[in-house]
């Protein structure tokens, strides 16, 4: 699957995508879906939390383990995806669709990179 | 440095996802993905390498002597064909290993034990050797592959005649030809580890290749796939068969393993008897193993701790989401006096308490 052009991406395989009134969806890249295997379960913040740029904000299950979701930017959690609570294997099937949480207030954010330097980087990490 | 089983270029070229278990490099999953490879097994059939088991061959004329002595199951009354579970205990009853015995001729038993745990049996094996028996390991010459699933009996016909097919559960037939004259020479055993009907084919390690894709081809109108060590745990799990580190160990009695229907007290003498006989007058052992359904949100996973309000009951040995079941479902050892089904209990995850309900065992049952 392609990395959309849009999109950023962290070293931690989440992606950002910044909208036009100051807030960013975060999601799951699809090199970390494929690499997790069938998703089962996942855990999100609530909204109003506070997230920080490179801690974690929630986790998401596979059948074999758990993996800690990292946020890139720092704000106040605005709204989650209630969908994928129901339906966890979105974030397997439609990795770019299946957003897990939407921040605003937005104050800080780590190094990202485009879909370039993304899948180049993703191609460094095997082996 | 892990070792290869014969399959392992087959695993490559089918697209498994290479991971390091039990000193073996084994497909963890294929592209298909744990899911689907275990909903395969459940309707339809999966293909499973489990070569990395390990065959340890018993004989001489005090074989079933030591048989006996050494596991907790009683191995007198066999014919050749037949097969039977047993732990194998040490001195103070806890679980050296659980295998499974085949025996095969009068004085000579084929017997299979995990992977983790073969070096360690075969040394236990001959260091408590009593009389006319010898030991050999044969698992570096041994390839094993299972097909399973219910559509398992339709595609081995393909490749056999009736009479090779073992037909009760738990018996096998020996020196059969799977795929006609050139085919591959097996011994076909009506055996599993994923609670549905199937097969555990041992033969020649270099030949198992030549069989996997004999049976690959025959069960394409099936719907055969591939299956990973990750379905394996999962269909276990789901139909609650023990694996041996998580409900037993060297710690854990057959007794406490919810295992004791395998443990024939009546026998004169085996090692581990005298502590385990002292549990049953005592009244039983002091915590059981029990199945627990997440009442609650998220998965529980292994050795995480079991409240019943404030007090710890207990603490998990396996736990995952079962695909069949769509749930999420773990088993525990707990106090004994509190195993009753439909005890609302509590499981810590990562810090969280996560609502649970202990609930008889098996998870899931195939309907014969």
């Amino acid at each position: 699957m392609m990395n959309p052009e849009a999109l950023q991406y962290s070293k931690s395989h989440e992606w950002v995508k910044f909208e036009e009134d100051g807030t960013a969806s975060i999601g799951l890249t699809d090199y970390a879906q494929n690499a997790l295997g069938d998703l089962v379960f996942v855990n999100l913040p609530e909204i109003g939390d506070a997230v920080e740029a490179g801690e974690a904000f929630g986790d998401v299950e596979s059948v074999k383990a758990v993996s800690d979701v990292f946020s890139p930017v720092s704000g106040i959690v605005d709204e989650i995806n209630e969908e994928l609570l129901d339906a966890p294997e979105t974030m397997n099937s439609e990795p770019y669709e299946a957003w897990l949480i939407r921040v605003k207030e937005i104050t800080e954010k780590e190094e990202l990179m485009d879909a370039k330097a993304y899948e180049a980087f993703c191609e460094s990490q095997e082996e | 440095m892990e070792r290869r089983t014969t399959l392992y270029e087959t695993h490559v070229k089918y697209g498994g996802k290479i991971v390091p278990f039990a000193g073996y490099l084994l497909p963890v999953q294929y592209e298909t993905g744990v899911i689907r490879e275990h909903m395969a097994v459940r309707t339809a059939c999966g293909l499973f390498d489990v070569s990395h088991m390990g065959e340890i061959l018993c004989r001489g004329e005090d074989a079933l002597k030591n048989l006996n002595h050494l596991l907790t199951n009683d191995f007198a009354g066999m014919v050749p064909g037949q097969a039977r579970y047993s732990p194998m205990c040490n001195e103070s009853g806890g679980v050296v290993d659980d295998l499974i015995a085949y025996k095969v001729a009068e004085d000579v038993y084929l017997l299979v034990v995990n992977a983790a745990n073969k070096e360690k049996d075969f040394q236990w094996m001959k260091d408590h050797r009593t009389g006319g028996a010898e030991f050999t390991d044969l698992s570096d010459l041994v390839g094993q592959i299972a097909l399973q699933g219910p559509k398992a009996e339709t595609i081995l016909r393909k490749l056999t005649d009736e009479e090779d097919i073992p037909q009760k559960n738990y018996t096998c037939t020996f020196r059969r030809m799977v795929g006609g004259r050139d085919g591959v020479e097996c011994i076909i055993s009506r055996t599993g580890y994923t609670g549905e009907d199937g097969f555990e084919f041992y033969l020649a390690a270099e030949e198992a290749p030549k069989l996997w894709e004999l049976l690959m081809e025959a069960g394409k109108e099936e719907g055969l796939i591939p299956c990973g060590l990750g379905a394996r745990d999962t269909l276990r799990l789901e139909a609650a068969m023990p694996l041996y580190g998580h409900e037993m160990n060297d710690a854990i009695t057959p007794l406490e393993a919810g295992l004791g229907i395998f443990v024939k007290l009546k026998k004169e003498e085996f090692i581990g008897k005298d502590p385990m006989e002292a549990m049953k007058e005592a009244g039983g052992p002091a915590r059981k193993r029990v199945g627990l359904k997440v009442t609650g949100r998220g998965i529980i996973r292994e050795q995480e701790p079991v409240f019943l309000g404030t007090r710890q009951i207990g603490t998990t040995t396996s736990g995952t989401h079962c695909p069949y079941l769509k749930a999420p479902a773990a088993m525990a050892l707990v106090d004994a006096d509190q195993t009753a089904p439909g005890t609302a209990v509590e499981v810590e995850v990562r810090g969280r308490r996560v609502a649970a309900e202990i609930v008889p065992l098996p998870f899931y049952k195939r309907e014969k």
